[in-house]
């Protein structure tokens, strides 16, 4: 039995049960973001990065509830440095919840920065989506730099021996002569080499068309909600091909094919003819991207303020053309208030009835999660 | 080898400091000391104990501990065991002057363990039946999974605080049948005790419990119809640990302060160095540096064990004439006040206006975005500290009747004495008790001076007005 004072240092190295609770709280936190992916996917802070960062989303703390006071209501006490008098504020400048103390053991909202790269984001929330009406196309074989050491022949150089195999195939060889399975008297024959092949690989291909209205209705929100929407999208795509090109299409009564920087630039001026830009979509699918060997997705994201009802029936014509040889097609309308009424453009698709074509009214950041999901529910093609 | 004369070096030191402790008055367990890394350090206190239950809050806590030491924001010196002997544990890296002040601080801890009155009744096997308890429930994962039991446990640690450790005081089969004659005064319960009980009438249609209940958990272990044994079990080992841990919570700031109060006199008995002595100085300052939003329990009660010794070696001459103090009788009392008393004793009693005003202590309250100091009267700071104390800090919830509705359904009510729940919490917690009730459960308690009833019964949380 233990005196008085003792003194003791032990490897602890394999002890693991803090990091392994962690798991799971991190695991939970998980659980947390997907509950709120709509709400994360368009922060700014995660479509403006570079796509490799870690990025840190704000999730409410993880808290069991208990039986607690209103913080908000409550008196306590604290300690000056020997001059408080009454009617001076803690902590000045910083306003509102909390108190800057730790989180956690004290009331408040806490929120809790869970840190999470764009990768594994992407990943939750393309779990359950697919590729709409994926057709198998003809893709180029395309012979790569690289080799493979993937084959096994009975000559080769010594340096290749593949000393297992030899050794099975000279114990099999004794074996089937009656004797002893055992290894012994190595001849010629039992000799194998591991060889190379070059490496082929099968590149799939997608396109996709995105095309934006740039009238001067055009403000920033809808740039906002557009740039989100591809940044998404094309991450999506890029997890099912290979290889994702992007073409960009801006439009008010004309349409010209533009780089990426300018087609997140803000609106131009002008009106709108949205026929203009699915005419240049359609001459230029014919010229570049076959559709044998192309999987086309169009997207069109507009206001719907377009010119007329003549250009309206257009639109309808020119999208069931180029419904024809694409995998979908998808219309986004950007209004956002939510009272309005659907355009005229949108009440003229909706006589489309084709299960590829799929239109969507965004009003709110958080409804671009919801739309992503529309374009990319699973069905049969 | 550097480090073999380090350890020996800190062994010598860990005895000279055992003897000084006996010297003084000190009466601890027997101690062991191990020296861990700081991830074992973190989890050690994130989990409370060795070797306990696993489920993610600790995991969250363990994180974040880990965060603010990796960040160099807080750092855990040391921590030590309830149990006889006792455990504690060095941080790895600790200097030499840090190992010292901590052992001396640890031995105070030890002696307050073993003579504060409060923690008579806690277990002092308690690692060793913590590590057991964490088997039994990883062995209920096994069988009913892991989500299950991890769930389950969610919903008791929820309501963790509302143990009562005196239940045992007020229990007594033979007078379960009886009956207290209805109240008339406040002080009736005083008066009564000579009357005694009377026979319960047995026409009266009963109400169960009899008298509220304070201890939430051992009634819904006891009276929950539908749990399986192993729930239950759960239940009480949640509700022992808990136990184990009350008396820690209810004199921190005395346990705290009589540590510091005697780490600092052992190192002043210890020859140290004049580098020592420097980091001696700056490291006591900075445990006890005070914060403006709530009271450093270090500070406080190192200060309130400092003027009490004062007070009783130093009595001034009214002190003699009223209270009869000889003088020079200042270690022995602060010897009887580690003994006797818990926080809201220590702070109602020898909170003194002389001390509320030295310390410069305030209260302050949100008052629109910003927060206010409000009060300095000394009277109204001690008892806002001692409320704040009281029930350790937790909303005392009474079980009133657990067949309300004639349907079986739990009735509790917030013992209600100026401070609001946080509702939003207060309905996520009932759908908690829910879970473990199996029927409707509902919270009686004032919200904005009128009386609210809150409802859950198994699909969505209600309010109304109690009529």
């Amino acid at each position: 039995m233990l005196q008085s004072i003792s003194l003791s240092k032990h490897d602890w190295s394999l002890h693991r049960k803090g990091p392994a609770d962690q798991a799971r709280h991190a695991e939970k936190v998980k659980e947390a973001i997907k509950g709120n992916l709509a709400n994360i996917i368009s922060q700014e802070a995660i479509i403006t990065s570079d796509g490799n960062r870690i990025v840190k989303v704000p999730i409410k703390s993880l808290e069991l509830p208990r039986f607690r006071y209103e913080f908000r209501k409550k008196q306590q006490v604290g300690q000056g440095e020997g001059d408080s008098g009454v009617g001076d504020v803690l902590n000045p400048g910083q306003k509102g919840q909390g108190k800057g103390k730790q989180a956690g053991d004290q009331p408040g909202i806490d929120y809790y920065e869970a840190e999470i790269t764009i990768e594994e984001l992407a990943g939750l929330l393309f779990e359950d989506l697919g590729l709409p009406n994926l057709q198998r196309k003809l893709g180029a074989e395309v012979e790569g730099a690289g080799i493979r050491y993937n084959d096994i022949h009975k000559v080769g150089i010594m340096s290749n021996l593949d000393k297992k195999r030899t050794i099975m195939e000279n114990i099999r060889r004794n074996a089937l002569t009656g004797h002893v399975p055992v290894f012994q008297k190595v001849r010629q024959e039992d000799l194998r080499f591991r060889t190379w092949n070059p490496d082929v690989q099968r590149e799939t291909n997608a396109v996709v068309i995105a095309m934006r209205d740039v009238s001067a209705s055009m403000g920033e929100f809808e740039k906002y909600i557009t740039r989100s929407f591809y940044f998404w999208m094309v991450r999506f795509l890029r997890s099912k091909y290979n290889n994702v090109r992007i073409v960009f299409i801006t439009h008010h009564t004309e349409a010209k094919e533009v780089d990426e920087e300018t087609f997140f630039k803000l609106g131009e001026s002008g009106g709108t003819k949205v026929s203009s830009a699915y005419k240049l979509a359609l001459d230029i699918i014919k010229m570049r991207y076959d559709p044998e060997s192309w999987n086309i997705y169009p997207f069109h994201f507009s206001d719907g303020d377009n010119w007329g009802d003549g250009d309206n029936k257009l639109c309808v014509e020119l999208v069931n053309k180029l419904i024809e040889t694409c995998n979908i097609f998808g219309y986004g309308e950007i209004q956002e208030s939510r009272h309005s009424s659907p355009s005229t453009l949108m009440s003229a698709f909706l006589s489309i009835q084709n299960e590829r074509f799929i239109p969507v009214t965004i009003a709110d950041k958080a409804d671009v999660y919801p739309s992503l999901r529309k374009f990319f529910a699973r069905r049969e093609g | 080898m550097q480090v073999d004369i380090e350890f020996r070096d800190l062994e010598e030191a860990a005895e000279k400091i055992w003897d000084i402790a006996l010297k003084v008055g000190l009466d601890p367990y027997p101690t062991h000391f191990e020296i861990v890394p700081a991830s074992i350090m973190y989890e050690f206190g994130a989990y409370g104990l060795p070797g306990r239950f696993a489920h993610w809050t600790h995991g969250k806590a363990y994180h974040r501990l880990r965060t603010m030491y990796d960040y160099g924001l807080s750092k855990i010196y040391e921590l030590v065991i309830n149990s006889n002997p006792c455990y504690a544990f060095l941080l790895e890296g600790n200097s030499p002057l840090q190992n010292k002040l901590v052992i001396a601080h640890v031995l105070a801890h030890c002696d307050f363990f073993k003579n504060n009155a409060y923690f008579a009744p806690t277990s002092r096997q308690m690692v060793e039946t913590a590590s057991n308890n964490a088997d039994r429930i990883r062995r209920y994962e096994f069988l009913h999974g892991k989500l299950e039991v991890e769930e389950f446990l969610d919903a008791v640690l929820s309501i963790q605080e509302h143990v009562d450790p005196d239940v045992f005081i007020k229990r007594n089969k033979a007078e379960e049948n009886k009956v207290r004659p209805e109240r008339q005064t406040p002080y009736d319960d005083l008066f009564g005790l000579e009357k005694g009980l009377t026979e319960k009438p047995d026409n009266k249609q009963e109400k169960f419990p009899l008298s509220p209940e304070k201890d939430l958990l051992l009634f819904i272990a006891e009276n929950a119809a539908h749990l399986q044994d192993w729930q239950r079990d759960i239940i009480y080992i949640v509700r022992n640990e808990m136990l184990y841990f009350v008396p820690q919570m209810q004199t921190k700031i005395m346990n705290e302060g009589w540590a510091s109060f005697w780490h600092a006199r052992i190192l002043r008995e210890l020859d140290l160095t004049e580098a020592e002595y420097v980091e001696f100085a700056s490291l006591h300052s900075s445990v006890l540096s005070p914060s403006k939003t709530e009271v450093n329990p270090y500070y406080i009660g190192m200060k309130i064990f400092e003027d009490i010794e004062k007070r009783w070696n130093e009595p001034s001459d009214e002190e003699r004439r009223a209270f009869g103090r000889k003088g020079g009788e200042g270690r022995q009392k602060i010897l009887d006040v580690r003994e006797v008393d818990n926080d809201v004793s220590f702070l109602r009693t020898y909170l003194t206006k002389h001390l509320v005003e030295d310390l410069d202590l305030y209260i302050y309250k949100l008052e629109g975005e910003e927060w206010k100091i409000v009060e300095k009267d000394w009277e109204k700071i001690r008892d806002m500290l001692v409320a704040s104390m009281t029930n350790f800090g937790s909303p005392v919830i009474m079980v009133e009747d657990a067949d309300w509705n004639r349907n079986r359904e739990l009735y509790l009510k917030h013992s209600y004495e100026g401070m609001e729940l946080d509702i939003e919490y207060a309905e996520k917690t009932l759908r908690y008790v829910h879970k473990l009730w199996g029927r409707a459960v509902h919270l009686e308690t004032i919200v904005d001076s009128s009386n609210v009833v809150l409802t859950f019964d198994g699909e969505k949380n209600t309010i109304k007005r109690n009529s």
